[in-house]
């Protein structure tokens, strides 16, 4: 059976709705961090590195799944506040400017010390690869991981939504986003709002790390930059300012590249990248607040 | 007016330069090729601080202008016999034209400052982080297209055969030519006009002068310079798309935030100071001798080395190591100062 009429397979689909999922997480991961803190994080894609280099050593160590997956949340966590307190706390004050160029010295830094540790080849991360096997679902085989993906995504993203409308730190969080300021002067504690965005976008990269350690079990020092980058040229089309509209852009992305990646042929997917990032320059200059807002102020950003 | 008080901001750099390149010509060829990067680089840097300097914007996208010089000045001076094989796919008009090292390194230029145009007409109306991302996605899209199109180059290929004529005085020369140009536009009243929208942008568009058109300008000429070193540079070394992309990005936006990107002397100093250390660092991984005792450092310990110096500089000293000043003669009486 396929979407004969879209020229389209349910593998393919399945494919595009997998990396729709874990670039959505990435691209919430992004903009919580984007919310509170003016801060568009290029250390992102090194923080699921380091996710995945974790898994690897997991492996290596016999460890079973769940304790090296516990392993890659953990240190994932640990390096992003670590990142944090080290480097975007001292810049806080800055323009946001001065904080992209800081956090691209982060992510060069931290890929350095992985290529530095770990060599060119990097490491393998097999233990989930059992996962790349098909389910089947009346005659359509479909990987599992692509379920998984799909599930865990809509399950974050359900999770998050409750976290910013129904809790305290939510709500400290989402009026931190509008005005950082007025915020902190209605007794809004900046540190522990900024360690609230923090933690869920560690929490988020490491969720990312693993489910993508899964098709791409070899770990090198640039695990996750190519889908970093796309993420952010994702985040930067659906609109950067609303946790929405951004995990839109992020979803939208993964999926054209899901999609186009396993069906169009190698001498028009290379060029991808290209469109990708010219749609994004077209969109900056069109409609700067993103595609997916409606109205020019956005008003509320988390 | 004050523009012979002034001359120590252009004299001091090109001394500097021209000092690199004294030294350069003195040490063995082994040495000598980490002088020669450091001059393409302090090219580099200087064409970068003709924009982000004198405009406050950041620029991600300035090493699209170096890899669209050097594939200009590569395609044109490969030999005509040795075209095909290098470069299989190339165009039918690239083929058969071959100019000589002077005239490549010029339209090198050119069609650095020729893409910055095209890429600054809509881009110089953002500003910030929209400008930074967007100059970002222009470095992808251009290394995209010069990694995959192979008929204006050799697409993935090192660019092979391309004569090397790139010795230490065409580097030197480079780079000089890159100081002069920065300081006579800084000391033009386009120069002075597109700082006065760095300080204040509301009271410089007061002042009738218009934002755009002064960046676009800037835009332009660095694109241009950067166009040159980029011609010079692949005389010098076999370029790959791959090796004019994000590292060398990063590593020259670290040269201009350690050596301070608001003056041109912060660019050369930096340039120098930082392509010191990294070579330093890159030479101890086959082992130096330091006061005495051997030093040798595993693979990958410069870029470290460099990411943490500039993370350093941007927290403690975020106006650089020359701490925003140029050097200038003192003036005469203090109270022409007040």
């Amino acid at each position: 059976m396929t979407l004969a009429f879209l020229n389209l397979s349910w593998p393919a689909l399945a494919n595009g709705l997998e990396f729709g999922g874990i670039y959505a997480l990435m691209a919430v991961g992004i903009g919580l961090v984007f919310g509170v803190l003016r801060l568009v994080n290029f250390a992102y894609g090194q923080l699921i590195m380091a996710g995945g280099f974790a898994l690897a050593f997991g492996a290596q160590w016999g460890l079973p799944n769940w304790v090296s997956i516990l392993f890659c949340f953990g240190v994932v966590l640990a390096l992003s506040l670590l990142m944090d307190r080290l480097v975007f706390r001292p810049l806080r004050t800055h323009s946001p400017a001065v904080m992209l160029v800081a956090t691209f010295a982060v992510a060069f830094l931290l890929q350095n010390i992985a290529l530095l540790a770990f060599g060119g080849f990097g490491k393998t991360a097999g233990a989930l690869a059992y996962l790349n096997a098909p389910w089947d679902f009346g005659g359509v085989e479909i990987k599992k991981i692509a379920v998984i993906a799909i599930v865990t995504a809509a399950v974050c993203l359900g999770a998050l939504q409750l976290l910013l409308t129904r809790t305290s730190l939510g709500l400290h969080m989402r009026a931190a986003s509008m005005d950082f300021r007025t915020a902190q002067l209605l007794g809004v504690r900046a540190n522990r709002v900024i360690a609230g965005a923090v933690v869920v976008s560690a929490l988020f990269a490491a969720i990312a790390a693993v489910m993508l350690s899964v098709a791409e079990f070899q770990v090198t020092s640039t695990f996750g930059l190519t889908d970093t980058i796309f993420v952010l040229a994702g985040v930067v089309l659906g609109g950067l300012n609303r946790p929405v509209p951004a995990t839109l852009g992020g979803f939208s992305i993964g999926f054209a590249t899901g999609i186009l990646g396993s069906t169009l042929p190698a001498n028009q997917s290379q060029y991808l990248q290209s469109f990708l990032f010219a749609a994004v320059i077209v969109v900056l200059l069109v409609r700067p607040n993103g595609l997916f807002t409606r109205g020019a102020a956005a008003v509320e950003r988390l | 007016m004050n523009l012979v008080r002034r001359l120590p901001e252009l004299f001091v750099p090109a001394l500097l330069v021209l000092g690199t390149a004294l030294v350069g010509l003195e040490v063995s060829s082994y040495l000598q090729s980490y002088f020669l990067d450091t001059l393409v680089q302090v090219a580099i840097v200087v064409a970068l601080y003709v924009f982000i300097g004198n405009s406050g914007v950041l620029s991600f996208g300035h090493i699209s202008f170096v890899a669209l010089g050097a594939w200009t000045a590569g395609v044109l001076t490969v030999p005509a016999g040795q075209k095909t094989a290098i470069m299989p796919g190339l165009s039918h008009f690239l083929l058969h034209a071959n100019v000589g090292n002077v005239t490549s390194l010029a339209l090198a230029a050119g069609v650095g400052g020729a893409g910055a145009l095209v890429v600054g007409l809509p881009l110089m109306r953002l500003s910030g982080l929209a400008a930074g991302i967007a100059t970002f996605a222009v470095l992808e899209i251009t290394n995209n297209l010069l990694t995959y199109d192979q008929s204006i180059g050799p697409g993935e290929n090192a660019f092979s055969s391309v004569p090397q004529t790139t010795g230490i005085w065409q580097a030197a020369i480079g780079a000089f030519i890159c100081v002069v140009v920065a300081f006579a536009y800084r000391t033009s009243r386009f120069g002075r006009m597109l700082g006065a929208t760095r300080e204040d942008p509301a009271a410089a568009a007061a002042a009738g002068i218009s934002i755009y058109r002064q960046r676009l300008l800037a835009f332009v000429i660095s694109g241009g310079l950067a166009g040159l070193a980029g011609g010079i540079y692949v005389h010098l070394l076999p370029l790959q798309a791959a090796g004019l992309s994000l590292n060398l990005t990063f590593i020259t936006l670290a040269m201009l935030v350690v050596g301070g990107s608001g003056t041109l002397l912060g660019a050369v100093v930096g340039a120098l100071a930082v392509n010191g250390i990294y070579s330093f660092f890159s030479a101890a991984t086959n082992g130096v001798d330091v006061f005495g005792w051997h030093l040798t450092v595993p693979q990958g310990t410069a870029e470290i080395v460099l990411g943490v110096m500039m993370a350093l500089v941007l927290i403690l000293r975020p106006s650089g190591l020359t701490g925003g000043r140029e050097l200038t003669l003192p003036q005469r009486s203090a109270r022409a100062k007040a």
